[in-house]
């Protein structure tokens, strides 16, 4: 089964393992930090008329969420293409 | 798929057969329109609606039947991927989403949105955690996977216990829900309304499985999102907020700011004891973000549940099982979460406007601050005040109806919207057969994999090894019968709200299975005691805490209350799962070779095609 060697194989690994940190790490902010200080939020800005901390819960989060899932797809494409471990088309 | 008479393969010709489905929808609700002004009653014109959806679904899934064991369990592996999108956006919105979200902004304001963030960034977590590799792994249901992953049936069984529980009480809420349609479309007590949307649902999906829920799936997206989308686009147009209301309702959130200071919302509160059973008066600030500390640890918390919740649920992960490769199911996700995003942005936009059309003085739709011989005369209000949905009471007995004396429940925000707003009745009826669509493809889903898990996983794996593909296919639609069955029964109890057991089921769900979904792709050394215990204590502990705090009297910790006991129970599973597999040894050289395996997307699946 494995014609690829153990190296490549855990440089495959490692940076997906390190695209995941950096996805969740993304997620955590707009998930939980953002909206943990929506009232300062709210107070420091408004975003083409909406209370900042209002649009991040309606709205704001939910782009990044489809944007980042759309770029995320593409990373790890990219990723398993160069390590040689992607499938065949 | 001689019936279409098209060159080419089926898939091939997926985007021409739903172009001519959406035409021919959007051709319907026109004669519909046509119908209504020329003096069709409303009453029939609802039921056309429910029923000729109903029946459409019905026709897709008799052509969808099938007696192969990959296209019944796994749709033959060959959705395509933007496809697989919609009918994943069709599973996940449920009639929670569809019917009682924008209400529960309504009444909710700010802390409700986190249902909408919870019930979108979940699948972040899906697809970087979780999709590909299962995808990769080849199984047929999710037990599948812990049951190789770990090996050993009572691991399995334990996963097959989690799911049954979680997916049960949350079929139940949308059989519910398809009975609250069914009954107000048709015309038929909710009894008789439950069993008639049963019947429905079975019909989607008992002869051909995940291939004929698939397509039917595909075709209740397109209903539900055109439904939800028509009478905000609408009723923004009719104020002058242009055609695209998501990108310029701020002006509106700002306008409701000064009407809740005008009517006095929230300083105004309805008399003791004067709210009827059900319903609630506006109390809330539109704009109100949560400002104190456990405000703040209950807003997140929720998120926290919905998100890993969604990441556990198996009539979601499942639906990633059918595209044709590992790549396809990665972007699969992300279209998923487009679709869903469709109508999630939009959920906080019908809200504001709603708000708006009743509070705003200047707009001839407004009942506060008016006389309450004015606001009875509205047609909507007799109509859902008779089937008890909204009251008016005028406590103080000055003649005007102030923000505490009028009382609605939640859910008629998005059905009686329409109305509300003086459209015509053709667009309440597209709004029913759009809350039917999304209550019915939730629950064709869910029912889908209860009895797939009991069916693969229960059945053929333990009970019967021999069994050949005939009886197991049987077996399985049997199944599906008694569950779906079993279901109506509890929906026509009407235990909880259906909000309340949505919840639940995703507490459920992430109590039990995200932690040994998780490790058992991002940690070798996890092994079977450790899976075991993640699984049993985190639902144990889960329900437990979930019966201390809604029956058993017990204080909540930091604002944890019922809708979000998965924190307690997902922490349990965690902490039990990773303490068990350190005391234990690691798993043998194969378990490694193949976490190994599903970690790259190239290559064969690890489990075969049929099994």
């Amino acid at each position: 089964m494995s014609s690829v060697s153990t190296q490549t194989k855990e440089e495959h690994w490692r940076r997906t393992k390190n695209l995941m940190i950096v996805h969740l790490v993304i997620w955590f902010v707009f998930s939980y930090l953002v909206h943990w200080f929506a009232p300062e939020l709210n107070s420091a800005a408004s975003f083409f008329g909406w209370p900042l901390g209002f649009y991040m819960a309606a709205q704001g989060s939910l782009i990044v969420f489809v944007v980042q899932l759309f770029i995320f797809s593409w990373q790890q494409d990219k990723i398993d293409r160069e390590c040689g471990m992607a499938e065949e088309d | 798929m001689s019936l279409f008479r098209m060159s080419g393969t089926f898939v091939e010709n997926l985007p021409k057969i739903y172009g001519f489905y959406t035409g021919g929808f959007i051709v319907f609700i026109l004669i519909m329109a046509l119908l209504e002004q020329a003096g069709l009653k409303e009453d029939t014109i609802g039921l056309l609606f429910v029923g000729f959806t109903i029946f459409i679904y019905a026709l897709i899934g008799w052509l969808s039947r099938t007696m192969q064991l990959d296209a019944y369990y796994v749709a033959g592996r060959q959705v395509p991927t933007v496809f697989n999108g919609m009918a994943t956006a069709a599973d996940w919105m449920s009639g929670a989403s569809f019917v009682a979200m924008a209400g529960g902004i309504y009444m909710g304001g700010h802390p409700y949105l986190a249902f909408v963030v919870g019930w979108t960034g979940g699948y972040v977590l899906v697809a970087v955690l979780m999709a590909p590799y299962l995808r990769k792994f080849g199984c047929y249901t999710v037990p599948d996977f812990i049951g190789t992953r770990y090996g050993g049936n009572f691991a399995r069984l334990c996963a097959v216990l989690v799911l049954v529980v979680a997916s049960f009480t949350y079929v139940t809420a949308q059989i519910n829900a398809t009975g609250t349609i069914a009954s107000r479309a048709l015309l038929i007590p909710f009894g008789v309304g439950i069993w008639i949307g049963l019947l429905g649902i079975l019909l989607c999906s008992m002869l051909g499985g995940m291939r004929a829920v698939t397509w039917t799936q595909v075709a209740q997206y397109i209903v539900l999102i055109v439904a939800y989308l028509i009478p905000v686009i609408w009723m923004s147009n009719k104020q002058g907020f242009g055609v695209i209301p998501q990108l310029v309702y701020g002006d509106a959130v700002a306008r409701i700011a000064e009407l809740e200071q005008l009517h006095q919302v929230g300083a105004l509160k309805p008399a003791a004891g004067a709210a009827p059973a059900g319903l609630q008066a506006l109390v809330t600030p539109h704009n109100g973000p949560p400002d104190t500390f456990v405000g703040s640890v209950r807003f997140v918390t929720l998120v926290a549940c919905m998100m890993i919740g969604t990441a556990s649920l198996p009539h979601i992960l499942m639906r990633y099982f059918t595209t044709p490769s590992v790549r396809s199911a990665r972007n699969s996700v992300a279209w998923s979460l487009f679709f869903i995003f469709l109508l999630y942005f939009t959920a906080p936009a019908l809200a504001t406007f709603t708000k708006l059309q009743m509070l705003d003085p200047n707009l001839a739709t407004s009942v506060i601050g008016k006389s309450l011989t004015e606001v009875n005369a509205h047609v909507w209000v007799q109509k859902w005040s008779a089937v008890g949905g909204l009251k008016v009471i005028d406590s103080n007995g000055d003649g005007i109806v102030q923000v505490n004396e009028f009382f609605m429940r939640e859910d008629i925000v998005v059905l009686a919207t329409p109305e509300i707003a003086g459209l015509p009745y053709v667009i309440s009826g597209l709004v029913a057969a759009g809350g039917m669509a999304a209550a019915m493809s939730t629950a064709d889903g869910l029912l889908l994999a209860i009895a797939n898990a009991l069916s693969h996983d229960l059945y053929y794996k333990v009970i019967d090894p021999k069994a050949d593909v005939k009886r197991r296919l049987i077996v399985a639609r049997v199944l599906l019968i008694f569950i779906g069955a079993a279901g109506a029964a509890v929906a026509s109890m009407r235990l909880t709200g259906i909000l309340g057991a949505v919840a639940w089921a995703f507490d459920f769900a992430m109590s039990g299975l995200f932690f040994p979904l998780v490790l058992g792709i991002w940690w070798k050394r996890a092994n079977t005691a450790g899976a075991i215990a993640g699984m049993l204590v985190g639902l144990g502990v889960g329900t437990w805490y979930l019966y201390m705090v809604y029956a058993g009297g017990m204080a909540p910790w930091w604002g944890i209350d019922h809708l979000r006991f998965g924190i307690i129970g997902a922490l349990a599973s965690l902490i039990s799962m990773v303490v068990v597999t350190l005391m234990t040894p690691a798993p043998d050289k194969e378990t490694q070779a193949m976490v190994d395996e599903i970690r790259i997307p190239k290559g064969q699946t690890v489990l075969g095609s049929t099994h």
